[in-house]
């Protein structure tokens, strides 16, 4: 069932990786998955830190009243996972939806199986083990009633909360059945009867209400910063601005003079490379959050700002511009032959494109209450990666694993900076310090200034069309500081997952394809932000072949289409990319079908070829991540070098539907969150500091720019026996190579460089 | 001493009279519904009515309460059920959830302050809130289904 081998065999850096990062830098320490590889490969979930399990005792429970309780493993950020899992293991339990109720796990992965909450996952990987888990309690429930009237069990039925034996009519609810259900063993996985997908009440319906949805809406739920302790102090620290930096000196006077502060305790700063350890800085521990941020205000610190004090975005960006335009960089792809293609087209394009660091900026900043004392350590966090968090908590205090307790609160966003448990283990050195609990916030300065950054990247692209304007060579140069920068000294290339985000996986109908890959070394602190490196990927591609379209004179949903290519299965291990997002390339291929599927559907929604009135433009944008298939059509005005976004169409292919509203949603974030990232959003550094401290100069999209007409079509190409697809990610990719395409359309001006900001201005 | 009434509940307080009225909300009544997510009035995931105006709580010193009426997420309804909160649950409007109570304020104050709602009211008004997730069109449509039913 489980499959730990692998990372076992691995050295104890590759396994901190695994574990740290999930499968997204798993596969970093691993040879490629080719096909030559003698000893079995395990993908998906098999091949996850702990793997799954789908035992219902682990995951269900049923009380003498009948109330079904369903345990959560996944984080729940906003995705509406609490609900999609809920709604899989009832419906196979054959329960009423109104009497279940939800519990959230703590970390435990040897209990739970995989934890970590990224990647597009959850569904992905635990829609089978959940259905079994349900399968099997309902399976249980049935053997306790045949027991109980003493006929064979095939006579009898689960159905809405009760079973059934139709031929003496008679009936069992599940509450009356459920001590004696719960002492039966669990029955053998193979033989397991699950449900007919047409028997399906929740799973595939739109009409689900939130688990959540009370509590929201009446303010009682609790995220990690909502939590309290008796006893609890609050604390802020004030960290190095620059990463590798450290305290010079502190002077705390007037900060132990304001009222409620009650301690000012040096944090030290963690050796470089950093991973999840914490900043180091000056915490101020108070009797309530104000009093700790105004002790903090009052804090005189001088920082050494250690070996990266001289970053600044505008010299990075020439740094990268200078990488790209040489031929030195890493080969990453080599086709055909791109060089003689290129020398003999008679038509040749270039373009670059510069994509901004970001920061996640969950709405909730980092926070955690933890209590440190008489050997043991509860935390109680929003966090992503539950486990890795325990783990690291278990080090840091010198602790054994099993006292050291992690609470999963909900998340108030994620975006993967929630994958980083650095906040906790802050929350947890100063509980210890104190010997009570201290609850630790991150203020919105402290989120902006020093976040786990979306990479900054530039992407040069180069083409030769022929004389029918058909593109036959394709030079592609990326340039970015890798995620790997957290867990390993400097490297300065992209490791195969980030690449694999769209780039050697792209399924492009051109027969002499090149990449290459100059090296970027990193300032910052490096981390997953939702899409990850599919977001400059996406960007640089998508608008490149509409630059090629125009060079062609040809229109951009054609050329787009003829770009992908007639319908195929590619293997992704064939074209270049051994990582597939951990997935089985025969169960997963890339599928052009149902990629020009789901471009062809946004276009005949949006209208496209239809006549625009000056100053609107249409825009198309395709994209494979996260195995789902998605594109975007956009419809915009640009006035006085203002961007309007009146509709915006998108479509995804991710299989079959679990939670069809949440895959909508999902759909509807992903539009708002690339407008902004359009548009708008930016992070900057000057002497190697975060411009950006707040929501006054990082400009996340407000209500005002959301598209008033916003349709979402989930393009289903497949019953429940095909796998399952991501759809947290894979929405945000296309989006905004969809908004610039249409504001090409619409004033002839080729956004290379995001965001937008005032670059429409004359 | 600060004298204020919070959910319609009498409380004084004597700590700092700047501390601004989240702090005092979350730290010291517990009532946690009321987020913290900029502290400079830039998201408004802390609004709160303050005698039935939608206020951001983070920038509102506590002592500008005195004598004053507010009123949380917690205490909107007794119920649940005011027709913005109503609409929320019906159109799974959250996703995260974390700046919804926020959202529901200054949706609850807009919908009881003004009739005939229309689209520019709802960016203009709904604009001083941010929502990370992207709930944006969900809430446009709950406001104006909620007016609807205010309407009836």
């Amino acid at each position: 069932m489980m499959q730990t081998t692998r990372i076992v065999n691995v050295s104890r850096r590759s396994l901190v990786l695994g574990m740290g990062a999930g499968g997204l830098v798993l596969a970093v320490g691993l040879p490629p998955r080719g096909r030559s590889q003698e000893a079995p490969v395990e993908f998906g979930a098999d091949a996850m830190p702990n793997g799954w399990r789908d035992d219902p005792n682990v995951f269900v429970s049923i009380d003498e009243d009948g109330i079904v309780t369903v345990t959560v493993h996944r984080a729940e950020m906003g995705q509406g996972v609490r609900t999609s899992i809920a709604m899989v293991v009832a419906d196979e339990l054959e329960a009423d939806w109104d009497r279940v109720r939800v519990t959230q796990a703590p970390g435990d992965e040897l209990r739970y199986g995989n934890q970590d909450t990224d990647g597009s996952r959850s569904l992905r990987h635990f829609f089978d083990p959940m259905r079994r888990a349900g399968a099997s309690a309902r399976t249980m429930l049935e053997l306790a009633a045949a027991n109980a009237w003493d006929v064979p069990v095939a006579e009898v039925r689960a159905e809405g909360h009760v079973v059934r034996h139709a031929s003496s009519d008679r009936t069992m609810s599940f509450g009356e059945l459920a001590s004696a259900a719960a002492v039966l063993p669990v029955p053998d996985r193979d033989g397991l009867r699950l449900k007919d997908p047409a028997s399906f009440r929740y799973i595939g319906k739109s009409d689900i209400g939130l688990v959540d949805n009370d509590d929201i809406t009446r303010g009682t739920t609790t995220y990690g910063i909502d939590v309290r302790r008796d006893g609890m102090l609050y604390a802020v620290i004030a960290r190095p601005p620059v990463i590798g930096g450290r305290v010079a000196s502190v002077d705390d006077r007037a900060a132990l003079q304001v009222a409620g502060v009650e301690r000012i305790v040096r944090l030290d700063p963690p050796a470089i490379p950093a991973e999840f350890q914490p900043l180091g800085g000056v915490a101020v521990i108070a009797r309530n959050t104000w009093a700790a941020i105004k002790g903090r205000e009052a804090l005189v610190i001088e920082w050494d700002d250690g070996p990266h004090g001289g970053y600044s975005s505008e010299d990075y960006k020439a740094e990268l511009e200078a990488a790209v335009r040489t031929s030195d960089g890493k080969l990453i792809l080599n086709r055909g032959d791109v060089e003689t293609a290129l020398a003999e087209a008679p038509t040749r394009v270039v373009a670059e494109y510069y994509i901004p660091h970001l920061a996640q900026a969950p709405m909730e900043p980092p926070a955690a209450v933890a209590d440190v004392r008489d050997g043991s350590c509860e935390v109680w966090a929003c966090v992503q990666a539950p486990q890795v968090t325990r783990l690291r908590l278990a080090e840091q205090m010198e602790l054994p694993e099993e006292d050291v307790t992690v609470n999963v609160t909900l998340l108030g966003g994620g975006f993967g900076r929630k994958s980083k448990p650095d906040f906790v283990l802050e929350a947890a050195m100063l509980s210890r310090e104190m010997g009570i609990p201290v609850k630790l916030t991150w203020t919105r300065e402290d989120d902006l200034h020093h976040s786990y950054y979306h990479t900054v990247s530039v992407e040069r692209l180069e083409a030769g069309l022929d004389d029918a304007g058909k593109a036959v060579a394709w030079l592609h140069r990326t340039a970015a500081p890798t995620i790997g920068s957290i867990f390993a000294p400097d490297p300065k290339e992209k490791l195969p997952f980030e690449l694999g985000m769209g780039l050697t996986n792209m399924p492009l109908d051109i027969p002499n394809v090149r990449a290459e890959n100059p090296q970027a070394p990193a300032h910052v602190r490096i981390g997953w932000y939702r899409s990850v490196s599919n977001i400059p990927h996406a960007f640089a591609i998508q608008s490149f072949i509409a630059e090629l379209a125009e060079a062609a004179g040809r229109d951009p949903r054609d050329y787009l289409l003829e770009v992908i290519g007639p319908a195929r299965l590619i293997d992704p291990s064939e074209i270049g990319d051994v990582w597939n997002y951990g997935e089985n390339p025969d169960r997963y291929p890339i599928d052009t079908g149902r990629l020009r599927k789901v471009t062809e559907t946004v276009a005949e929604a949006i209208g496209w070829g239809r006549e625009m009135p000056s100053g609107r433009g249409l825009g198309l944008a395709a994209h494979y991540s996260f195995v789902s298939h998605v594109a975007v059509a956009t419809e915009v005005e640009v006035v006085d070098g203002q961007v309007r976004i009146p509709r915006v169409e998108i479509a995804i292919d991710c299989g079959a539907h679990v939670n069809p509203d949440r895959i909508r949603s999902q759909m509807e974030g992903a539009v708002i969150m690339g407008v902004g990232q359009a548009l708008t959003t930016e992070i900057t550094f000057h002497d190697g500091r975060a411009q950006q401290g707040n929501f006054d100069s990082y400009l996340i999209p407000r209500m005002e720019i959301a598209p008033r007409d916003m349709n979402v079509h989930l393009v289903n190409s497949g019953g429940y026996d095909m796998p399952l697809g991501g759809v947290g990610e894979p929405g945000l990719p296309p989006v905004v190579p969809a908004i610039t395409n249409a504001i090409f359309a619409a004033t002839g001006q080729r956004i290379r460089r995001l965001p937008v900001a005032d670059q429409l201005r004359s | 001493m600060i004298t204020l009434t919070v959910n319609g509940r009498e409380h004084s307080f004597d700590g700092d009279p700047e501390m601004p009225l989240l702090w005092y909300l979350r730290d010291e009544l517990g009532l946690t519904g009321t987020k913290f997510g900029c502290g400079m009035a830039q998201c408004g995931a802390c609004m709160i009515h303050l005698d039935s105006y939608a206020t951001f709580a983070c920038i509102t010193p506590i002592s500008m309460a005195e004598g004053s009426e507010v009123s949380t997420i917690e205490g909107l309804t007794e119920n649940g059920d005011h027709p913005v909160q109503v609409a929320w649950r019906d159109l799974n409007v959250s996703q995260c959830g974390y700046c919804q109570a926020g959202q529901i304020m200054q949706a609850a104050a807009l919908v009881d302050s003004t009739p005939d709602l229309t689209d520019e009211d709802i960016d203009m008004v709904m604009s001083a809130n941010l929502c990370r997730c992207g709930t944006y069109p969900r809430i446009r449509a709950a406001i104006k289904q909620a007016a609807q039913a205010r309407a009836e």
